[in-house]
């Protein structure tokens, strides 16, 4: 079955609204300069571009800029699993620091909410400066939700 | 950037001196007052924090984590050899409590260190160091202040 055009755009549009409730409603998000890169049904993309603001040593983006991309990709992909804005709270995250940020490169922070059950969130990801096979860090994360599965 | 101007400060620094030398704690607003061989952060409440309405956001919560843990490690490291560079390895946040919109204070303690890894735990609160509202486990690796030919693997 396909959609009617107008179907397809009132979907776009409720999905349009969705992000940007989603990333308006975070102020943190606009203060690193993360913004919504992509998603689908079960997961989404953040993206934090360099800025010299978000350094720690030499010239490499802190690894706490980067758990907040990793934090809200994986918030981001549970809201969208869930098909609703409702309360979720981060239960535990944890990042491996795989490789060193490269200076100057934006970073994509990619979750995917892989199991969801009357409570729990589980999502894991990765990111990466542009080749998803040489991911800088991987994240491991669940979360309590308040919705329905 | 060498982290020696990072310890100097740390060691130096009056009760509520901001860690203003890197930019990212900067942005944070962090600042710390020491208490003995303590290293206590503080996270003052911003608008900017905001994860959730009215809640802090997590990331933000890790910041403060990770940066007491590196605080505390500059601290621990003994004076007569070269400040090695720091490398996060692994993050572990529990979140606990939400952070609500006040300042949350945060301290580390190291479990074991070693010569290329340090191994600490840091907590987080914001009305009562024993109501912690997150923890962290964090493991940094301590590269060679050498060039890396004439480091260990």
């Amino acid at each position: 079955m396909t959609d009617t055009a107008a179907e397809s755009s009132d979907r776009a549009d409720r999905n349009a609204r969705f992000i940007q409730r989603f990333m308006n409603g975070v102020p943190h998000l606009a203060a690193l300069g993360i913004t919504y890169a992509a998603h689908g049904e079960d997961w989404a993309e953040l993206s934090l571009p360099y800025a010299p603001s978000l350094i720690v040593d030499d010239g490499v983006i802190a690894s706490g800029a980067i758990f907040s991309l990793m934090d809200s990709a994986a918030g981001f992909a549970v809201l969208i699993r869930l098909g609703q804005m409702i309360p979720h709270a981060t239960l535990d995250l944890r990042l491996d620091y795989l490789r060193g940020p490269v200076p100057g490169v934006t970073i994509v922070g990619r979750a995917l909410c892989y199991r969801m059950t009357s409570s729990v969130a589980f999502v894991r990801g990765f990111a990466h400066q542009g080749d998803p096979a040489r991911p800088i860090a991987n994240m491991a994360g669940t979360f309590m939700h308040g919705g329905q599965p | 950037m060498s982290l020696e101007p990072l310890r100097d400060l740390l060691r130096s620094g009056p009760r509520g001196t901001a860690l203003d030398l890197l930019p990212y704690p900067a942005l944070l607003g962090l600042t710390f007052e020491r208490d003995g061989d303590e290293v206590r952060l503080r996270l003052p409440f911003a608008p900017t924090l905001i994860g959730a309405p009215e809640r802090l956001h997590g990331g933000a919560i890790a910041g403060l984590l990770e940066f007491a843990g590196m605080a505390t490690l500059l601290l621990a490291l003994p004076d007569d050899a070269p400040l090695p560079r720091f490398k996060p390895l692994t993050a572990t946040v529990d979140y606990l409590r939400a952070g609500g919109m006040r300042d949350t204070f945060a301290v580390a303690t190291v479990t074991r260190l070693g010569r290329r890894v340090a191994n600490l735990n840091a907590i987080a609160w914001q009305y009562d160091h024993s109501r912690p509202i997150a923890t962290a486990k964090l493991n940094i690796i301590l590269a060679s202040a050498l060039p890396p030919s004439e480091s260990a693997p």
